[in-house]
């Protein structure tokens, strides 16, 4: 199955991608948006369909390597 | 003889000129290692070296981290053994663990290259030793990732213990916004974990080690720390 791992920058870590995409999206005259914050999409193939088997060992994945607790917040997606 | 081990993992580029700035300062063997080997026994110093290693996949310094020999690299630091990270090596450090923070991208978004100053803030350390107190330093810097990082009150106590070892300023020696090249947290250029034998910096003092090429104020740092860990390693006695 396919897993999705979603990491974002924590909130009080000032995001300078997200911050240079607010300006441009600004300068194009999209002043609705007020925020603009950049993370990264990572999709696991993982093999195995039990879910409650997988989940924890994709969570250690995420706190050792994926995310770095410092600086990042991680969601993980399964398939519905 | 202080013996100062240089690693060079798949990526890093700066681990030439680091080993021959080593072996440049009296009384040093300088060793490469490399990333898949084993630890020499008997090192008073460990270099990890600027570069891209891994390509700076993921966040920069992340892959690096779980090499084979960052492991030993991590037990002989917390066994008190120094350990020095230049620019990439600060960032495998950081995510090591052994030095507390994160790097992230400059705030301008730009790769910086170029000599910047910065201040020394202590010198009863082994990595500032040679240096006097609030003496600059012209050092050059050449990275993308190195707005250093961390949660305000983890700072706040770093910063209070007296951890930030450099700060980026200007030319007189203050720290205003203009003098922060990445936006780094409390201008910090260069950072000690808590018990002291691990540092981390951005700036690279193995290209500052002779007016050749522009200025030794780099050579200032490496001779102290030489002579530092010569006289107080816990590794084979000095002859």
């Amino acid at each position: 199955m396919i897993c999705t791992v979603h990491v974002e920058l924590r909130d009080d870590i000032l995001d300078p991608e997200g911050k240079a995409i607010l300006h441009a999206l600004h300068s194009l005259g999209y002043d609705e948006v007020s925020d603009a914050r950049v993370g990264k999409v990572i999709q696991l193939q993982i093999s195995g369909d039990n879910r409650d088997d997988l989940a924890p060992r994709v969570e250690e994945m995420c706190k050792q390597l994926l995310a770095n607790p410092v600086i990042e917040n991680y969601e993980i997606e399964w398939p519905a | 003889m202080a013996r100062v081990g240089i690693i060079t993992f798949p990526g890093t580029n700066c681990e030439r000129e680091t080993l021959r700035a080593f072996a440049s300062v009296a009384g040093v063997e300088a060793l490469p290692l490399w990333h898949r080997g084993e630890l020499e026994d008997g090192l008073d110093l460990i270099v990890l070296p600027g570069g891209f290693s891994y390509g700076d996949y993921l966040r920069a310094g992340s892959v690096a981290r779980f090499s084979p020999l960052m492991e030993q690299v991590i037990q002989f630091a917390h066994e008190g053994g120094y350990v020095l990270g230049i620019c990439n090596g600060f960032q495998i450090l950081a995510e090591s663990g052994l030095l507390p923070g994160a790097l992230i991208r400059n705030r301008n978004l730009r790769f910086i290259s170029r000599n910047l100053t910065v201040r020394v803030e202590r010198t009863d350390v082994p990595w500032t030793c040679a240096c006097t107190k609030g003496q600059l330093l012209t050092i050059p810097v050449a990275h993308g990732d190195g707005n250093y990082v961390d949660h305000a009150e983890d700072f706040a106590q770093s910063d209070e213990a007296g951890q930030v070892l450099l700060r980026y300023c200007d030319s007189n020696g203050e720290l205003t916004d203009a003098a922060n090249p990445n936006g780094s947290m409390g201008h910090t250029a260069g950072i000690m974990n808590a018990a002291g034998n691990v540092f981390g910096l951005m700036p690279h003092p193995e290209r500052a080690m002779t007016d050749r090429v522009g200025g030794g104020d780099g050579r200032i740092l490496l001779q102290g720390i030489v002579q530092w860990v010569d006289d107080h390693s816990a590794g084979e006695e000095s002859e």
